[in-house]
């Protein structure tokens, strides 16, 4: 039964929960723990500690120190998965969970997939199909969001979208393989013009689904807001506010804020994911500087960018570059400090940017509830709508729709360059496959996997 | 009292069709003491219907059945008179090569063979019983009883009887009691097998009428020429040895006027009134067939193709019928070029007594009668070269019975003679079935030039291929992956001599050097065109530079469908163990649980095969089977 490798994830949501807890198991979980986790006793052997203790010390990345953890071991069989297990309790949060996560993975683990840890329980005599059903029913149901709209496709929707793209299809490839074995009575004559468009047709329909599953991932994970300004503009007041706590420090000194913190904020229905991160301006501080990268790079995957400009200054390099970094994203400009004199004013801003602008006083509170109804119009209005659209919101249909796609590329390609007809039928045939694992009329690579991975991420 | 007679031996063959051939060769030559009885002598190998072998995914069978270690690749090497490789136009897949026969040389050819086979003795006498007693609650065979009341014991029959059981010949309301060919029908052993529990089917086939090669008018028809450069079947017939002078067939058409006579006729057809009451094959349909299915269609092809050089009878391909003798010579009257035909043998259809093939193993051998065994279209197949493939089949697992050792089975992901057992002995199955290239999932590593890549290996471990031959693959696998990488290697310069080779060609001129690899990628060239730019090409054997030009090319589609192959061994893995109670099995539907029940899968993968057995039904059996091993352990 030993035939599994060692896998890692998450344990408890990525985000901004007070702790977080990464799971590793599997034959390797101690010696991945033993390369990461430097004990606050150097003197202490970890391989030669009992199971079912616990360890206080620092998950360590070369000479950066990511976390102070505590780690929990445990001894197969007797743990969750009834394999040796490691868990590392960090510090809640997306990005250290995230980081512990990937240095665990550069060190010998894989990622589990979804369910695997409950799988493993399952095919390991731990618990019976019920009982891991049961777990992963749980998990499924901490989030209603993603879970309201899961039911709503598995119900219908997306289930008769893909069996259209399959039908549509299997008609070519029956049509391909009869004229193969019927050259007299059907003819391939000018076929592969037709099959060309159609299979245009069936590839961008797939695409479609796969862009949905953007708007699947926004109700599930939230929106992820990025505050950018430079410094002392005011973002992090900005989040307080938004968030009714003091967590963000906010100071008078310039570049406070060195890292990116984050927090989730419901609005409504809709969950954001609001990222705090440095003010963006040139450093020669090292650490400052790491953080205004990383202000960057989540500016470049973020699916909004709220801007803080501060009104009581004047535009300066920095803002310029700010501007530059919110071009063609989705992005509002808040004038803060709107309660001073304004040396910006809404006109110069306007003459700036193509995005919307809103004055607001994050100090005195001002302007924040147009704030908000501004975001969820941004991203409710029709946009979102379960009941028309359909959406991909699970990451396992996400991947099969583009392992389709991908195979539908190919037979264009394969179309294109003139190969023979009989050469379409492969690549069709997977597409054909990949999209029928979705829908559980195709046995994937292994069905247990199938079984286990129609559930959400989680143990 | 000993008044019957008596004789022992380990197997026994009935019939001397293809199927009958290939199972009693393969038997004798593993050593094992084979009897084949035949209700003729005369008319082992005998090609009732069309004068050919091989034709598309036909001809992968015939090449598998040759690396393997069966006859009939060597034999119609042997006895063709015409040879064309189908398909060139398309991808390497579906290439298929095809052989008109000679016919009477071709039965006596296979007849020596049979006759100078050691430990193998042709016995000219009718099937009426199979032997068996109860063994540990089990039905085992013991042997056969002749008509004539003699008893032949053995440890293993293998049913190979063709469309003989209770054979029937119909054309309009004439029937009557015959094989093919106005041949012995076989009258007496349905009972027997009905007895011992196996549950019989009725199929029917057919054949077109045979004409008068002197009352032909050719100038109004297409002349049809073997290719330039004959290719043999057998991998082991020297491809000088095949360079012969061949004859010609012919393509003509039907007119509107045939199908104004065969619509104006169809209610005096037997298929029509209800007088044949067996099914007949969708893919190989009568000519009345294609006109009612095909309504839109002006015109259907017909091939004149020649019986044998010693006989001026001509086959018409394509115009299979059971319609009335008057209809008949009427509707081949209309064809161009057949205004004045004389027929010498009428259209007529056959009916037989077949099986449910679902009541065999992968193995073929009978699931409720150990060492009973059967192949051909006596299991529900049509076709020579289908028959002559289970047949083999048939006699290898017979052989190795008898020698306790492990069944061979192919899978569908090694060859087509793996896809013709599956598709028979697990789907439902109702009318004869043919094989062809589209039921074949992965054709593209299954073809007919790599035939003797994939199968000479299992033929030299059962013990048909001499070691000779095997080190000869051995030898050929070596230069092939040698060239593969030397091509890899070997650059070509921008020199004045290649440009100008790639401009005749067609083919973009070069900016800087590129591997051979790489030009003979580009879908304008190939390997073969290459040589004049590559000096240093090494002396290969036959068929490498083939496997070369194939494995480049085609090398990304390659690679998928081998994904794809990879997949799908995933589920044939799981096997399912004989003695499983599906009863035990929570949460499977009743038709699935039926079903299971009834077939008795090996693998999880052949139960997903099995219609009425869902997706669902497959992963309760999969966690099902998880479970119970994690109990185990």
């Amino acid at each position: 039964m030993k035939e599994f490798d060692t896998i890692a994830a998450a344990a408890t949501a990525m985000s901004s929960s007070g702790i977080g807890i990464i799971r590793i198991s599997g034959d390797e979980a101690y010696s991945v723990m033993q390369k990461i986790f430097r004990p606050h006793n150097p003197e202490k052997k970890m391989n030669e500690q009992p199971a079912y203790t616990v360890h206080y010390g620092t998950i360590a990345d070369g000479e950066e120190i990511l976390d102070e953890v505590l780690v929990m071991l445990m001894k197969a069989p007797h743990s969750y998965t009834a394999e040796d297990t490691v868990e590392i309790d960090c510090h809640g949060g997306r990005l250290v969970m995230q980081r512990i996560l990937d240095l665990v993975l550069r060190n010998g683990a894989r990622p589990a997939q979804p369910g695997e840890f409950t799988k493993r329980a399952f095919l390991n005599g731990r618990i019976d199909l019920s009982q891991a059903e049961a777990v992963m029913d749980l998990i499924q149901s901490r989030n209603k969001l993603a879970l309201r709209s899961s039911v709503s496709q598995l119900q219908g929707s997306v289930k008769q979208e893909i069996e259209k793209l399959r039908s549509a299809i299997l008609y070519e490839t029956a049509y391909l393989e009869a004229a193969l074995d019927d050259p007299e009575h059907i003819s391939l004559d000018g076929y592969s013009e037709k099959l060309l468009k159609k299979v245009q047709d069936i590839c961008s329909e797939t695409e479609h689904l796969v862009n949905s599953s953007e708007n699947g991932r926004l109700l599930r994970e939230g929106i992820k807001t990025v505050i950018l300004g430079k410094p002392n503009a005011g973002k992090s007041s900005l989040l307080n506010v938004l968030l009714g706590e003091e967590r963000a420090i906010v100071t008078e000194i310039e570049g406070t804020t060195r890292d990116v913190l984050e927090e989730q904020l419901q609005l409504g229905d809709l969950s954001l994911s609001l990222l705090d991160t440095a003010g963006i301006r040139s450093t020669e501080d090292v650490v400052e500087q790491i953080g205004v990268e990383r202000a960057r790079k989540q500016a470049e995957d973020a699916d909004l960018i709220l801007y803080v400009a501060d009104s009581s200054r004047p535009l300066d390099e920095s803002d310029e570059e700010i501007l530059e970094l919110l071009k063609g994203k989705n992005a509002l400009v808040l004038l803060n400090k709107s309660d001073l004199n304004p040396v910006l004013t809404f006109e110069m801003m306007q003459s700036k940017t193509e995005h919307k602008i809103l004055m607001i006083s994050a100090k005195e509170e001002q302007g924040i509830h147009e704030l908000e109804e501004e975001i969820r119009s941004m991203f409710f209005h029709g946009e979102i709508d379960f009941n028309d659209e359909v959406l991909i919101t699970n990451m396992r249909h996400k991947a099969a729709l583009l392992e389709a796609k991908k195979s539908l590329e190919m037979v264009m390609e394969s179309i294109q360059n003139g190969m023979p007809e009989d050469f379409y039928t492969i690549d069709l045939t997977d597409a054909y496959l990949a999209l029928g694992r979705i829908v559980g009329e195709e046995m994937g690579e292994d069905l247990i996997n199938e079984i286990f991975g129609k559930f959400c991420m989680g143990k | 009292m000993n008044t019957v007679y008596r004789e022992t031996c380990q197997a026994i063959v009935i019939g001397a069709g293809h199927a009958g051939c290939e199972a009693a060769l393969a038997c004798a030559r593993l050593g094992i003491e084979t009897i084949m009885f035949t209700v003729s002598v005369d008319s082992i190998a005998l090609m009732p219907c069309n004068p050919n072998i091989g034709g598309t995914s036909k001809g992968h069978l015939v090449r598998e059945i040759d690396a393997l270690g069966g006859e009939m690749g060597k034999n119609i090497d042997k006895t063709f008179i015409q040879s064309k490789m189908l398909n060139v136009s398309k991808g390497p897949a579906v290439h298929s090569l095809r052989a008109q026969a000679d016919k009477a040389e071709y039965s006596r050819s296979m007849r020596r063979v049979l006759e100078n086979t050691e430990h193998l003795s042709i016995v000219q006498a009718e099937a009426a019983e199979i032997l068996t007693e109860e063994k540990n609650g089990k039905q085992i065979v013991t042997g056969v009883r002749t008509v004539s009341g003699a008893v032949y014991e053995a440890k293993a029959v293998i049913l190979c009887t063709g469309t003989y059981l209770r054979a029937r010949c119909i054309y309009g309301d004439v029937s009557s009691y015959t094989g093919p060919n106005g041949l012995q029908a076989a009258n007496y052993l349905t009972d027997s097998l009905k007895k011992l529990g196996i549950s019989m089917l009725r199929f029917k086939t057919g054949t077109p009428a045979r004409i008068d090669k002197r009352s032909i008018d050719f100038s109004k028809m297409e002349e049809q020429f073997g290719d330039e450069k004959i290719v043999p079947f057998s991998f082991t017939t020297d491809p000088e040895s095949v360079q012969i002078p061949q004859v010609s067939c012919w393509l003509t058409y039907t007119s509107e006027k045939t199908h104004e006579i065969i619509r104006k006729n169809l209610d005096r057809s037997p298929l029509y009134s209800g007088m044949i009451e067996g099914t007949g094959p969708r893919y190989c349909p009568s000519i009345e067939d294609k006109v009612v299915r095909f309504a839109d269609k002006n015109r259907h092809q017909v091939f004149i193709e020649p019986e044998g050089l010693y006989t001026n009878e001509m086959y018409v391909g394509g115009m299979s019928s059971s319609l009335p003798e008057d209809v008949q010579h009427a509707m081949y009257s209309s064809v161009a070029g057949l205004e004045h035909v004389r027929i010498v043998r009428n259209a007529y259809a056959i009916e037989y007594d077949c099986i449910d093939a679902r009541q065999l193993y992968p193995s073929l051998e009978f699931k409720n009668i150990h060492g009973l065994f059967s192949g051909g279209q006596f299991n529900g197949s049509s076709g020579y070269e289908e028959a002559a493939a289970q047949g083999l089949m048939a006699g290898i697992n017979a052989a190795r019975m008898i020698m306790e050792k492990e069944p061979l089975i192919l899978d569908r992901s090694q060859a087509y003679i793996g896809v013709l057992i599956d598709d028979l002995v697990t789907k439902e199955n109702r009318e004869p079935y043919r094989m062809m290239t589209s039921r074949s999932e992965y054709r593209l590593l299954l073809r007919q030039d790599n035939a003797d890549l994939r199968l000479t290996k299992i033929g030299y471990d059962i013990g048909l291929i001499s070691e000779e031959r095997y080190q000869q693959l051995l030898e050929k696998e070596k230069q092939i992956q040698a060239e593969i990488k030397r091509v890899e290697k070997v650059y070509v310069g921008t020199s004045e001599e290649v440009q100008r080779f790639l401009e005749e060609h067609g083919s973009t001129p070069l900016h800087s050097g590129i591997s051979l690899e790489e030009l003979i990628r580009r879908p304008e060239l190939n390997y073969e065109m290459l040589s004049s730019v590559d000096p240093d090409r090494p002396e290969l054997m036959r068929g490498v530079a083939e496997q070369v030009n194939i494995h480049i090319k085609y090398d990304g589609y390659i690679r998928r469908q081998q994904k794809q192959v990879e997949q799908f061994q995933k589920l044939e893995n799981k096997k399912l163990p004989e003695n499983l109670d599906y009863d035990e099995v929570p949460s499977l539907r009743i038709e699935a649980r039926q079903k299971l029940k009834e077939i008795k899968p090996v693998s999880v993968g052949q139960a997903s095969r099995i219609s009425g057995v869902s997706p669902a039904d497959i992963s309760v059996l999969l966690v099902w089977l998880e479970q119970r091993k994690g109990k185990k352990d």
